[in-house]
């Protein structure tokens, strides 16, 4: 495995009463795609917001490049090097295509240009001066993923982007998703689409009420492909 | 074609400036009000106050520093938007996560302190301050004076640079997308807490702006802004809290429509406001401008 | 909670306070207080049962007062009469500005029944029967029950207003633990649900908003019967506040917090009444202490208090 990038041990998180994250724990190398599979309600947008330090109380250790983030707002986290594109995608109604591409500010040199974010959505060029939620689910979708390129973020936390799309805009999608680890970045994938996150990940980390309860990595998937639909419930 | 209505046009005009005028306040208050509902959900009882405030810091600084209308205009809402950012940063951040209904209520409570201490340290009654443009314009069918079309005029520009700066810069962006959903901005790497007190202290810088504008018209006095605070709240509710420009167009209509209530029904001039909104609320509850929320 | 035998205990004694205290007490200030605390209660059944913050209730109590004024002093009518023109006249004003104002949620109500005040406010700076300015001055207390009881002598009148203010604390009592009173706490506390169940929201947050603003008008017309004057503070945004903050220091929601509210706020500005302008800063000051840190009032504050110091000879499992 190349230098870690993110290393999370012991992570536990609450929304008021409720305990969510019951110590979770995986890694993820510089420049890997990794997944986090699961049942809905297993945990996993709950790891990514604990990850960006948007969940109401977290304790634990998540690691970023060796530096703690436990205990730091979730501005400071993102101003570390992480991104994240929520499941809802949070297009703003109140700003254009463009506005709410050039919103997150940059936390690090190395980003993609805007022109080169145009050149991989060319939709969002046409729809620029569009109001972000008059745009079709697949075009709001890579308005959430190219804006989050512009920042020089290295971390990609996508909480799962495929989710009610066409198939024709999950194909492309999973295509940009391989283009952007082509690119270097480090993706954390948080899919309920299996055979779209086997298409993509080099490893999946298999969560169950709060917990990771296996590890496979890509070419494990093959041979245990009963065991995983087990745990996936399909 | 006035006479024919049997009003003299020096009195209709003259009510309708002075209509323009109030409106001007009403424009540029609420719109405070709404930009920082839109980041606190607080309704900031304290914006009459802090008006009051404006108006007293141009009227201590002429008087102990000599320093002059002019100077004032810039220095003024700097000290009471500062005095916000204090505010906020000691008593309004920790109520966020409660019933908007809490803000409300410190925020009023805020008020009857400040004007408390206002008229205990000056009195009730007011000081004058001496207008810096005096003289005027015969415009043949009215008298212009001076410095009362320049109030028209710099509320404006204030509320269409307010505008501006909220719809079509980098750090209006911000604001509109953190009024959506601050969780998400703050997320981004923007420090949203530090945002939130900004906009309390422009927005409190904006009502203070209006005070020093109102006082070389008005007397600058402790109450001076109870009421007005009380008719912007009208205001809000007629234009609703959702658009920008809403609430300048429904400052200045209102200002209007209560000069010609002035010239036509004099008694109902106090209180056609209210009125407007009872009608307001029958027909358009949401507010004209307001989206239903 | 207290035990039966210690409910009991406090009951007698707080009916024995209540009858003695016009002998130790000076009756005009118990009576005022008492009217005080009727108006909190009847702010209090808005904004604890319905949910509802009215910033404008003082319209209800203060023209109250101006029309028990205009009845008893302009129209020579006996004072029960003048009580009725009150609570009459605040409730036809509270069906009209509610109507109106619970066509809006939350804040929003708020401000437009604080602005409708405003409006009765500046409409009673005008009106010729309000006396402007002066006030309406001078409305000499008649004997009521066609001269059977005499009210010229302050006790007397004192166990009048305490028969009020029980009247109107009852009244209370009896609509919250009414099933129409259940359906409006469901209202408050879930209305899409209420909705659902098929229940007219607004239809009941009216009747509560009316029956609020009776029963503001009828502290208000007595407290013109026993001061025997109506003046404009009582219409005023200031008094509007007061009774929020009433309401707030004994404890938003709590039956009988407005009452403690009121009397503690009534004291002290009986004891600041010299020093001016600072009874407003006092009671600025007391608004940002209770919501930044005591926001369940004297009475929630005190019965948290209670329940931790009897918690550990209460059962265990009780909890919940």
């Amino acid at each position: 495995m190349a230098e870690t990038l993110l290393k999370v041990q012991g992570l536990q998180a609450w929304y008021g009463e409720s305990h969510i994250l019951h110590g979770v724990g995986f890694e993820i190398g510089r420049g890997e795609l990794v997944t986090l599979l699961g049942r809905n309600g297993a945990g996993k947008t709950t790891t990514l917001k604990s990850v960006m330090g948007i969940v109401e109380k977290r304790t634990g250790s998540v690691a970023f490049e060796g530096k703690e983030t436990v205990g730091q707002p979730s501005d400071a986290i993102a101003r570390l090097g992480l991104a994240y594109c929520p499941e809802e995608r949070g297009i703003f109604s109140s700003l254009n295509v463009e506005e709410n591409l050039l919103l997150p500010p940059m936390v690090r040199p190395g980003g993609m240009s805007l022109s080169e974010i145009y050149q991989l959505f060319p939709n969002l060029q046409e729809r620029r001066r569009s109001q972000g939620t008059k745009l079709s689910g697949g075009e709001q979708q890579m308005l959430a993923i190219g804006r989050i390129l512009r920042t020089g973020a290295n971390l990609l936390l996508l909480d799962e982007p495929t989710e009610g799309l066409a198939p024709v805009i999950v194909q492309r999608i999973g295509e940009i998703i391989r283009q952007l680890k082509g690119r270097g970045f480090t993706i954390l994938l948080v899919e309920q689409n299996f055979h779209f996150a086997a298409a993509v990940a080099d490893r999946h980390y298999i969560m169950e009420d709060g917990h990771v309860v296996d590890i496979m990595t890509a070419g494990d998937v093959k041979q245990n492909i009963g065991k995983l639909q087990a745990y996936l419930g399909v | 074609m006035f006479e024919l209505i049997g009003i003299p046009p020096q009195a209709l005009f003259g009510q309708l400036l002075l209509g323009l005028i109030n409106g001007a306040f009403y424009a540029m208050l609420s719109l405070g009000l709404a930009v920082i509902f839109g980041m606190l959900n607080v309704i900031n009882f304290t914006h009459g106050a802090q008006y009051m405030m404006g108006a007293f810091a141009a009227w201590l600084l002429l008087g102990i520093l000599d320093i002059p209308f002019w100077v004032s205009l810039v220095l003024a809402p700097i000290i009471v938007g500062l005095f916000g950012v204090v505010l906020e940063r000691l008593l309004l951040k920790r109520i966020y996560h409660l019933d908007h209904l809490y803000g409300f209520l410190l925020t009023f409570g805020l008020a009857l302190v400040i004007e408390g201490l206002f008229q205990w340290k000056w009195g009730s009654s007011g000081a004058p301050y001496p207008n810096p443009i005096p003289g005027g314009y015969n415009l043949g069918f009215m008298f212009l004076p001076t410095y009362r079309g320049f109030v028209v005029l710099a509320a404006l520009v204030i509320c269409l640079a307010t505008w501006y700066g909220i719809e079509r810069t980098k750090l209006g962006a911000y604001l509109r997308a953190a009024t959506e959903n601050p969780t998400l901005v703050r997320a981004f790497g923007i420090n949203v807490p530090r945002l939130i007190t900004l906009t309390y202290g422009l927005g409190v810088g904006l009502a203070a702006l209006a005070g020093v504008l109102a006082a070389p018209i008005q007397q600058v006095s402790a109450l001076m802004g109870t009421n007005l605070v009380l008719v912007v709240f009208a205001v809000v509710v007629i234009g609703g809290m959702g658009s920008i420009m809403g609430s300048i167009v429904t400052g200045f209509g209102l200002g209007l429509i209560e000069g010609l209530t002035k010239v036509f029904y004099p008694p109902a001039s106090n209180t056609v406001i209210f009125v407007v909104m009872a009608l307001v609320l029958l027909i358009k509850p949401a507010g004209l401008f307001g989206q239903t929320k | 909670m207290m035990s039966p035998s210690q409910r009991m205990i406090v009951a007698v004694a707080v009916a024995v306070l209540a009858l003695a205290a016009p002998w130790f007490a000076y009756p005009v200030f118990l009576m005022t207080a008492l009217c005080f605390a009727l108006f909190a209660c009847a702010f209090n059944l808005l904004l604890g049962y319905a949910g509802l913050m009215s910033f404008g209730h003082a319209m209800f109590f203060g023209m109250a007062g101006y029309f028990y004024g205009h009845v008893v002093k302009a129209w020579d009518m006996p004072p029960e009469l003048g009580l009725l023109a009150g609570v009459g006249g605040a409730a036809l004003l509270g069906l009209v500005t509610g109507a109106l104002a619970i066509r809006r949620q939350g804040i929003y109500f708020a401000m437009i029944t604080l602005a409708f005040a405003q409006m009765v406010y500046f409409f009673c700076i005008q009106a010729p029967f309000t006396h402007g300015e002066d006030g309406l001055q001078g409305i000499v207390r008649k004997p009521l029950l066609g001269g059977l009881i005499p009210t010229k002598d302050d006790r007397v009148l004192y166990y009048v207003v305490l028969a009020i203010f029980l009247f109107g604390y009852g009244a209370i009592y009896r609509f919250i633990h009414s099933p129409f009173g259940q359906v409006l706490k469901a209202i408050r506390d879930n209305e899409q649900r209420a909705l659902s169940l098929g229940y007219e929201a607004d239809r009941y947050k009216l009747l509560a908003f009316v029956l609020s603003a009776a029963l503001a008008g009828l502290a208000g017309a007595t407290k013109a019967m026993v001061l025997q004057f109506a003046t404009l503070t009582d219409v005023s945004a200031a008094m509007s506040g007061e009774v929020v903050l009433m309401a707030l220091v004994g404890g938003l929601g709590t039956i009988i917090g407005p009452v403690i509210g009121a009397f503690i706020i009534i004291t002290m500005q009986n004891y600041l009444a010299a020093t001016g302008e600072f009874v407003l800063v006092i009671q600025g000051l007391i608004f940002v202490v209770i919501v930044m840190a005591f926001r369940k009032g004297v009475v929630g504050e005190f019965s948290e208090w209670w329940k931790r110091r009897s918690e550990p000879r209460a059962q265990p499992k009780a909890a919940d």
